[in-house]
């Protein structure tokens, strides 16, 4: 979730959702996504919406957190059409395992018990590894989660201190390998490349502790210097260096080629999976248009073309619902060639690719020249090169009219 | 006043002084104008406002006068008598040197008005020598003599070495508390020679200035020499034989007031309902219809410009304002010449001829501020005339036009001489920069102990291309600078190309001498490379002569252009993002296939340093 929300129009206090969309909605897929915004420390790169014990009074507690959560549940269950169970949802931050697992449990039955579970639901968390050993990942396990999302950025112990991560490397390590005797089908390591002064060997060194590890899925981004993060504030006063791009598109490349090699295949610019079962189907909902509500702090929403996000603040997202009020802070209500754009510039992005149909006529005169360029496939549907995924926003803005 | 004050038509020369005032920019001319209209109390008090005579906002702020008028004051002598002063207002700048000459001619003395802080400016010693030339009466004076850095003693024996005058006769007023004023206006009275003509002879009356008015048309100032013009007569503009008849004729006092006739020795003005300043040329001589003179007076010249630069709206949307922006200040500018250019970098545009450096920034400035234009200008470049080895000739005003086929025989390029005056500390650099330019030092004297005279013959070239900055900061700003044309002079002359991906932009061809053609093509090439952005593919940069490559730089392909994460919050983000940068890339001008931004063409052609290229 980035740090800045985008405008939008003032959305009203009951929380009632414009007609158009209610009605596109009803009977359709439902995806859940909840904000957990607490985090033990913060990261020097993180510029998420999340708060360390010490920045929260009582009023922003963690019990007083769930119970808010449960009433924006009841909300959502109001405003909402009838729709079908849910079939994924996503526990992010923050971390999500600073709460304890009943205080999860919690919130997953009150979902359940609003919007009904698909027989095959996907309930992801993310997870620090530093905060779960195998008791923990037993009770998440029990409480009803199946796939677990393990933020482990770095195998180097010098990048993880550049990245102020305070987990010992190798843990990460651990964490798969209980979660998997723990019974969770679908593991994840996240990793994060173009540290400032990370080099190409270090990143090897990540990149194929990943691959050792034998996990099904994989998660690699570029670090970026968000604006009013430590890590901003070390790269102006000149004791980092600013990432530098071209450093970036080496690792990404050889991360795609190792990881390729390994048997994981990129379904989207930044994921790897070993078959499109091992895909995250929660994320795929994002990148595919489907809708979903997200809970919690600074959450985004999405329903049948309205966009909305709440207040970021926890004691003010929780005074309004206290008060029996929608925590939306603004709303986007898309037109209809807005959607078109964002089909565009999202399913580019994912192996299933753009169904040609989506762009104009002129648009599709364009894509010859984007094949040639090797940045595009042009089959069933559009589809990006590895290079044309290095570069696939400058592939967007040549392609819309 | 102890007699009526005569009134114009029938005014006796004998009582008349016309006069201008020489001085350089800040040493206080308008406020001695100012000081005397009080004094002679045709302003009063209560509607004195500062620097009364400059009209035109952008005069005020930049503390020069453009365009000069004449303001007739009465003035009672110390004999008693009554007599009229015409005090003529002239051009401070380098470009205005003929419009100088010709306010010059209208006059029969001038006031040397020097800040005695300072000391003489390098304009103002070539406008002294001008009204020197012109045989005026010279009235020296030092000026701000209230301020605690005045040092009269060392400026009154500077400028009587410079004149040839006593010490002693170099006057000393305050303009601004007015100390002395009134003893020198007693002094243009006594020392002034008035006017001589033939009252009989046909009329003959020369234009020193020419100003467009919105209500009034053209507005043209006169000096009558022989003769008289009146009201309703039918006059002939002796260069361009055309006919106008005088609508109003009047004096300026300090405000236009009507009057019959204008007659021998008078100055003033003309309305004849022409609209455009072209058709009312300073220097020329108007006469009477059914009675012409048979000689026009000496001195005509015909504006020439010496400097060309195109001009390209940023927006090409804007182009016809452009082109009706430089229609209307072409009414008030008869230097101005435009015609349409055609860029493939930067589109639509005009090629414009400008008098020199500082008419350019004023014309752009007028441009940008009057009309609210964004606008590029490319680099400055003189006229060169390229002569072919077939004895073809071309006249180059662009470097575009400079001849790509067939052996050039000889280039000949403008020259001018210039006089640099500033303290004797700075010789070393003020000489090595004249050196580094290809100039020929024709003489150094030492004004006083520690100010010098420097003069060089320098090409035209060199001065448009940054030498005023460079002078300025080698100088710590104590130099001044006068030049005038002289003539043209053979050179080694060359065009280099800049290549962006192998096609040729016309906007950064320039020509220069061959022995500096490899620095321009490697700075020029170095600059781009930090100001394009880097594209999806490789872009080579080159500078070349005719098909030779003398420097090369090379600006990499972009390898990551997405954002990582793109996640259910991130979208409404990334789609703005996308649409700003939708919006960024019509900014963009393409050179073949590559994007160029506007910045980097406005960055590009400025003559300072790059600024670092700016983080996504």
């Amino acid at each position: 979730m980035p740090s800045t929300p985008p405008d939008g129009e003032d959305a009203p206090r009951d929380g009632s959702l414009p007609p158009e969309s209610v009605a596109e909605a009803r009977g359709q897929h439902l995806s859940a996504y909840v904000h957990v915004p607490f985090c033990r420390t913060r990261c020097g790169y993180c510029d998420f919406n999340t708060y360390t014990a010490g920045e929260l009074g009582t009023a922003a507690s963690t019990p007083a957190y769930v119970d808010a959560l449960l009433a924006e549940v009841g909300l959502a269950a109001q405003v909402l059409p009838p729709m079908q169970p849910l079939r994924t949802i996503f526990f992010g931050g923050g971390t999500p395992t600073m709460l304890d697992p009943a205080q999860l449990a919690s919130i997953l039955d009150a979902l359940r018990e609003r919007f009904g579970f698909a027989d095959d639901i996907e309930v992801t968390t993310e997870a620090n590894p530093e905060t779960v050993g195998p008791a923990e990942l037993e009770a998440l396990r029990a409480a009803g989660f199946t796939r677990i999302s393990i933020g482990m950025q770095s195998a180097v112990p010098r990048v993880l201190d550049l990245l102020d991560r305070q987990h010992r490397p190798g843990r990460e390590l651990d964490v798969a390998r209980w979660a998997g005797e723990a019974g969770f089908e679908r593991v994840s390591l996240d990793l994060i490349h173009g540290t400032p002064t990370e080099t190409l060997e270090e990143w090897r060194t990540s990149v194929q502790t990943v691959i050792d590890a034998g996990v099904r899925h994989v998660s690699a981004y570029a670090l970026t210097v968000e604006p009013g993060t430590q890590l901003a504030r070390r790269v102006r006063r000149g004791e980092l260096p600013m990432p530098d791009e071209d450093d970036q598109a080496t690792k990404y490349e050889l991360a795609d080629e190792m990881l390729t090699a390994a048997g994981l295949e990129a379904y989207e610019i930044s994921n790897w999976a070993a078959s499109p079962d091992d895909w995250c189907r929660h994320n795929i909902a994002y990148w595919q248009g489907g809708n979903w509500w997200g809970f919690g702090p600074g959450a985004h929403s999405h329903i049948a073309g309205t966009r909305f996000w709440n207040l970021r603040h926890p004691a003010t997202w929780a005074g309004r619902l206290g008060a029996g009020e929608s925590p939306v802070q603004a709303r986007e209500v898309l037109d209809a060639e807005t959607r078109r754009i964002e089909r565009v510039l999202l399913e580019l992005r994912i192996a299933p690719g753009l169904d040609a149909d989506v762009l104009t006529e002129s648009e599709r005169s364009r894509v010859p020249d984007l094949v040639a360029r090797g940045l595009v496939v042009d089959g069933d549907t559009l589809t990006l090169t590895r290079r044309g995924r290095l570069l696939a926003d400058a592939v967007v803005r040549d392609l819309l009219d | 006043m102890n007699q009526p004050v005569p009134a114009a038509g029938t005014t006796d020369p004998a009582i008349i002084r016309n006069f201008c005032i020489i001085a350089h920019i800040d040493h206080g001319k308008s406020t001695l104008a100012d000081r005397m209209l009080q004094l002679t109390g045709i302003v009063e008090a209560r509607d004195m406002r500062a620097q009364y005579l400059d009209r035109m906002d952008i005069e005020r702020e930049r503390g020069i006068t453009i365009k000069s008028q004449a303001v007739r004051m009465p003035l009672t002598g110390l004999d008693d008598e009554t007599y009229v002063l015409n005090m003529i207002d002239t051009p401070g700048h380098v470009d205005f040197t003929y419009e100088v000459s010709r306010s010059l001619a209208a006059c029969e003395g001038a006031i040397l008005l020097v800040d005695a802080a300072q000391g003489i400016e390098a304009q103002t010693l070539a406008n002294l020598y001008l009204a020197i030339e012109a045989d005026l009466h010279i009235i020296p004076v030092l000026n701000k003599i209230d301020l605690p850095g005045a040092q009269p003693e060392k400026y009154a024996a500077e400028i009587a070495g410079i004149i040839g005058c006593d010490e002693d006769d170099v006057l000393r007023v305050s303009a601004k508390t007015g100390e002395g004023v009134e003893d020198l206006m007693q002094e243009i009275v006594i020392q002034v020679p008035p006017p001589v003509g033939d009252a009989e002879a046909p009329a003959r009356a020369m234009i020193f200035d020419s100003v467009y008015d919105t209500y009034r048309g053209v507005v043209t100032y006169v000096r009558v020499v022989d003769g008289e013009l009146s009201h309703r007569e039918k006059i002939l503009m002796m260069s361009t034989g055309a006919t106008h008849e005088v609508l109003e004729v009047g004096v300026i006092s300090p405000e236009p007031k009507r009057v019959d006739r204008l007659a021998v020795g008078e100055t003033g003005y003309l309305i004849t309902g022409v609209k455009e300043v072209r058709q009312s040329r300073v220097g020329d001589t108007i006469t009477a219809a059914n009675k012409p003179a048979t000689e026009m007076l000496a001195g005509y010249q015909h504006p020439n410009p010496m400097v060309y630069s195109g001009l390209f709206p940023i927006d090409g949307n804007d182009f016809p304002d452009l082109r009706e922006a430089l229609d209307k200040l072409q009414l008030n500018d008869a230097a101005l010449t435009y015609e349409p250019e055609t860029s493939t970098a930067l589109g639509f545009g005009f090629r414009v001829g400008f008098l020199g450096l500082l008419h350019m920034e004023i014309v752009r400035e007028r441009l940008e501020r009057e009309f609210d234009l964004d606008l590029i200008s490319t680099a400055p470049n003189v006229v060169y005339d390229v002569v072919m080895e077939d004895g073809l000739e071309h006249h180059v005003t662009n470097p575009s036009e400079y001849p790509t086929e067939g052996k050039v025989a000889e280039v000949q390029e403008p020259m001018v001489k210039a006089t640099i005056l500033a303290p004797a500390e700075f010789i070393g650099p003020i000489i090595e920069l004249c050196e580094n330019r290809r100039g020929i030092q024709q003489g150094l004297d030492y004004l006083s102990e520690d100010r010098v005279e420097i003069r060089y013959r320098l090409p035209l070239a060199e001065i448009v291309f940054d030498f005023f900055d460079q002078l300025k900061s080698k100088t710590k700003g104590y130099a001044s600078l006068d030049y005038d044309d002289d003539g043209v002079a053979a050179s080694d002359l060359v065009k280099v190309d800049i290549l962006l991906h192998g096609d040729a932009v016309d906007a950064f061809s320039a020509i220069v001498h061959r022995d500096k053609a490899y620095q321009y093509g490697v700075a020029m090439a170095g600059k781009l490379r930090e100001l394009i952005p880097r594209q999806q593919f490789e872009v080579p940069i080159q500078a070349a002569i005719g098909s030779r490559v003398i420097a090369r730089e090379t600006i990499r392909a972009m390898r990551k252009d997405v954002l990582s994460k793109c996640y259910g919050g991130d979208i409404s983000r990334k789609r703005k993002l996308l649409e700003k940068q939708k919006e960024g890339k019509k900014r963009m001008k393409m050179v073949g296939r590559v994007e160029v931004p506007q910045e980097a063409f406005v960055a590009a052609l400025s003559t300072g340093e790059p600024k670092e290229k700016e983080k996504k």
